[in-house]
């Protein structure tokens, strides 16, 4: 049960979860942004990421990297599949990437460089969203390519995945800044990440009910016996969750909304998990299959378990060195 | 549209435009990320407050490069997976866990403390802020190592098999690693990283001196900038030898595209300085060329045989005009900026180093010299290895996805309309930091002040009391 293939599976759900607890808020201020017209509140809100958004955008290159060297045969066959997908979140993520540093380079009230961070994050978190979709509802392979169309991956489903992650990422954004700014920008933080959560419970609600209908094994998966005594606990942890998040929000908390979304991200990424486990393309593609060769997952290996707890560290120093509330004019920039 | 179009084709325009917008940032700031950590050394040695003018200066500069370099950097990682799936399933085994190992060693480093290089000095303090920008500095010239490796074995593949589905394995990752290209290539992209990044920080001094010879952050970083070109250029064009004889011993027929040798020579072959290749008739048409030198420059022998491409299977020729003229663009700037750099040391020696208009307007010229030089070496080495992608082994025309060419070309489009918007921005933006002066009390990327209340801790904040 336990081999290479099996611990690298973990690695790069482990690489693109952690991308998605670290870009998801970033992204999700970006979606924000129109919601906040006031420079100096914009101002504040950049302040909050611009000494990590590189490091959180990182794990997107090892989730990637990661894939290609470990699952060569799932690289191979995603990539073509999600083209589309694919282009749109590197050209969105262009843009929002650039405007950390260009919207200070310019001295107009109203940037577009503003715009650019935005409607870059939004396209980013879309197309990331509907790739999920995509690889959910299954991928036409022929031998080792992909053989589908180019429109293959738009499809209702894959659209609600990709509105349900803006969501996500948006909630994130929210109670994100909830922690980390104070006075009206906070209390306006706090009334979205209400709505927000509305709004995802909504979302998780709709993709879950619709994943059992894409194909039977996701039905067996999670309501045959002997796997429902496995699979029943996710719900119910997402329901306790849910009833920890109101709460912190009624109380007002700090830090408590933003890490218990991260909660109800890391269920819903476990539910995911047990939906595809052990395909890497659904129905088609298991990890052993597209496994590369041992001496290369050995190789790299050795290489993750010293490096990643030592990322791990200097990362959390970065965090640990910007931690606190970012005021107006105070900021690093 | 592109119906009817070559998708291989396509594909390989993408590459070659996103790689060339992409390879421009890095070279700007692996040798800018060293400088930065000369300066803060010799800022934090000497407490001279010019040296931490010039520091923030070139900082603010520096951030919005690097911001550049990550986005387009994204792009060309995902570029193999979406445009090069075939290429991605037979290599990713031997070249995937190269890349992988460039993103835990290099990437993570640069990113993880860039922030505190870029914003922490007043949180930290500067002996800890300096430890950041080194880490920055190590970790571009970590991640050169590692890609110039994963590109090195894709031009002289070496330690591997090939297993039942017909992809690459590493066989002895030592010697996949340490393939026989790529100690050449490493040290001749790092060198012409350090002058592409010299010729930038020289011409932007020169320009202010031709205002005010009298400025002396300008001074400063001119004369740094001139030191540094004096000494490389020489050692560059030593390394770009060895590099071309490496290449002469394990890509003959990209030595042969690059001299425009389409016949062989039994008793010393002529350097061809210019002309002009015709791939179809096999000749390079009104060539101006000098007996023998060629043989004398790569054999060492005047009269040494010489092959040429007549001795290659023609579906295995590089594109000859292309590999020809980018070899003497980079040759020809090569030589310019050791000329640049032997009259700053004349000037030196005749104390006329912050006087002379004349050594001023050519630093001005020659400021972006160096990325050209680098876009067309770069030309020169990928040019040269067609038709394949594994040298020898993996045709170009067998490594791409199975799309269709409309999908390749609109993303084509796609990149080239945001490529130029953004990047053209970018661009200006550096070139108005630039046109400034760096002036005293000169300010880095922190416009106001940091929240000293918010968590500042009481030692750092005693550091930076200490430090001024």
């Amino acid at each position: 049960m336990i081999d290479l293939a099996t611990i690298w599976a973990f690695i790069i759900a482990f690489a693109v979860f952690v991308y998605v607890v670290m870009d998801g808020f970033d992204l999700g201020l970006g979606i924000l942004f129109p919601l906040f017209p006031q420079k100096a509140d914009r101002d504040v809100i950049m302040n909050t990421v611009a000494p990590v958004w590189d490091g959180n955008e990182t794990w997107l290159v090892l989730g990637g990297g990661g894939m290609m060297a470990a699952f060569p045969l799932a690289y191979a066959v995603l990539m073509p599949a999600l083209y589309t997908p694919m282009i749109a979140m590197l050209l969105g993520l262009v843009f929002r990437g650039v405007a950390f540093e260009f919207r200070w380079r310019t001295q107009k009230a109203r940037n577009k460089w503003d715009l650019a961070f935005a409607g870059g994050s939004l396209v980013a978190t879309m197309a990331q969203g509907i790739a999920l979709g995509a690889i959910l509802q299954g991928i036409h392979v022929e031998g080792r390519h992909y053989a589908g169309g180019w429109w293959d991956w738009l499809t209702a489903f894959s659209v609600l995945t990709g509105i349900a992650l803006v969501i996500g990422y948006a909630l994130l954004g929210a109670t994100w800044l909830v922690m980390k700014t104070e006075g009206e920008l906070r209390e306006r933080a706090y009334h979205l990440s209400w709505m927000l959560l509305v709004a995802m419970l909504c979302a998780i609600g709709a993709v879950s009910i619709a994943t059992p209908f894409l194909a039977v094994q996701y039905t067996q998966r999670w309501f045959a016996w002997p796997n429902i005594i496995l699979t029943a606990p996710v719900p119910i942890a997402v329901a306790a969750v849910t009833a920890l998040l109101l709460r912190a929000l009624g109380n007002k908390n700090d830090h408590q909304p933003f890490f218990l979304t991260l909660a109800l991200f890391a269920l819903s990424y476990a539910g995911l998990g047990i939906s595809m486990y052990p395909y890497i393309v659904p129905q088609s593609i298991t990890i052993w299959q597209a496994a590369s060769p041992a001496n290369s997952q050995i190789f790299m290996l050795f290489g993750v378990s010293i490096l990643v707890p030592l990322i791990l560290g200097y990362t959390a120093w970065a965090y640990w060195v910007f931690r606190g509330k970012v005021r107006p004019g105070h900021g690093y920039h | 549209m592109f119906e009817g179009w070559d998708a291989v084709v396509l594909a390989r325009a993408q590459f070659a435009f996103t790689m060339s917008f992409h390879i421009v940032f890095p070279a700007f700031s692996i040798g800018l990320a060293s400088y930065l950590a000369v300066l803060e050394a010799l800022w934090l040695a000497t407490k001279r407050e010019v040296y931490i003018n010039l520091f923030n200066y070139w900082l603010k500069i520096f951030a919005v490069a690097f911001g550049m370099g990550v986005v387009s950097g994204i792009v060309m990682s995902y570029q193999f997976g979406t445009n090069w799936s075939s290429f991605a399933d037979k290599t990713g085994p031997v070249i995937g866990p190269m890349m992988a190992y460039e993103v835990l060693t290099a990437f993570f480093l640069e990113a993880g403390f860039l922030g505190v290089m870029l914003f922490g000095l007043e949180r930290v303090g500067p002996r800890l802020h300096f430890v950041a920008t080194l880490m920055v500095a190590i970790g571009t010239l970590i991640s050169a190592f590692w890609i110039l490796s994963a590109n090195s074995w894709m031009q002289t593949p070496a330690g591997h098999a090939v297993n039942a589905d017909g992809q690459f394995v590493a066989a002895d990752w030592l010697k996949v690693i340490f393939n026989p290209s790529f100690p050449y290539r490493l040290v001749h992209m790092v060198l012409a990283a350090y002058l592409t990044t010299s010729l930038v920080v020289g011409g932007v001094g020169a320009w202010h001196l031709l205002r005010d010879q009298h400025l002396a952050g300008p001074r400063v970083m001119f004369s740094m900038a001139m030191w540094m070109a004096t000494l490389v250029a020489p050692i560059q064009i030593l390394a770009g030898d060895q590099h071309g004889l490496n290449t002469l011993e394990h890509q003959p027929a990209k030595v042969m595209a690059m001299e425009g040798h389409f016949q062989s020579h039994k008793d010393g072959a002529p350097l061809i300085l210019f002309g002009w290749p015709d791939q179809r008739e096999a000749k390079v048409k009104y060539a101006i060329e000098v007996p023998k030198l060629s043989s004398l420059i790569l054999k060492h022998s005047l009269d040494a045989p010489l092959a040429g491409l007549d001795t290659v299977p023609r579906e295995n020729w590089p594109p000859v005009p292309i590999t020809f003229w980018a070899f003497r663009i980079m040759v020809g700037l090569g030589f310019l900026i050791l000329g640049l750099g032997l009259l700053s040391l004349l000037m030196r020696w005749r104390g006329m180093m912050y006087q002379s208009p004349l050594l001023h307007r050519f630093a001005v010229l020659m400021g972006p010299a160096g990325f050209i030089a680098v876009l067309a070496g770069w030309i020169t080495t990928e040019t040269g290895r067609q038709p394949f992608t594994v040298y020898g082994l993996l045709r170009t025309t067998d490594s791409v996805s199975p799309l269709a060419a409309p999908a390749v070309g609109s993303s084509l489009i796609a990149f080239i309309i945001v490529y130029f918007a953004v990047f053209t921005a970018g661009v200006i933006y550096i070139l108005r930091l630039m046109a400034q002066p760096p002036h005293p009390g000169e300010q880095g990327p922190t416009k106001d002040l940091p929240a000293r209340a918010a968590g500042i801790t009481p030692a750092a904040g005693a550091a930076v009391e200490g430090a001024r």
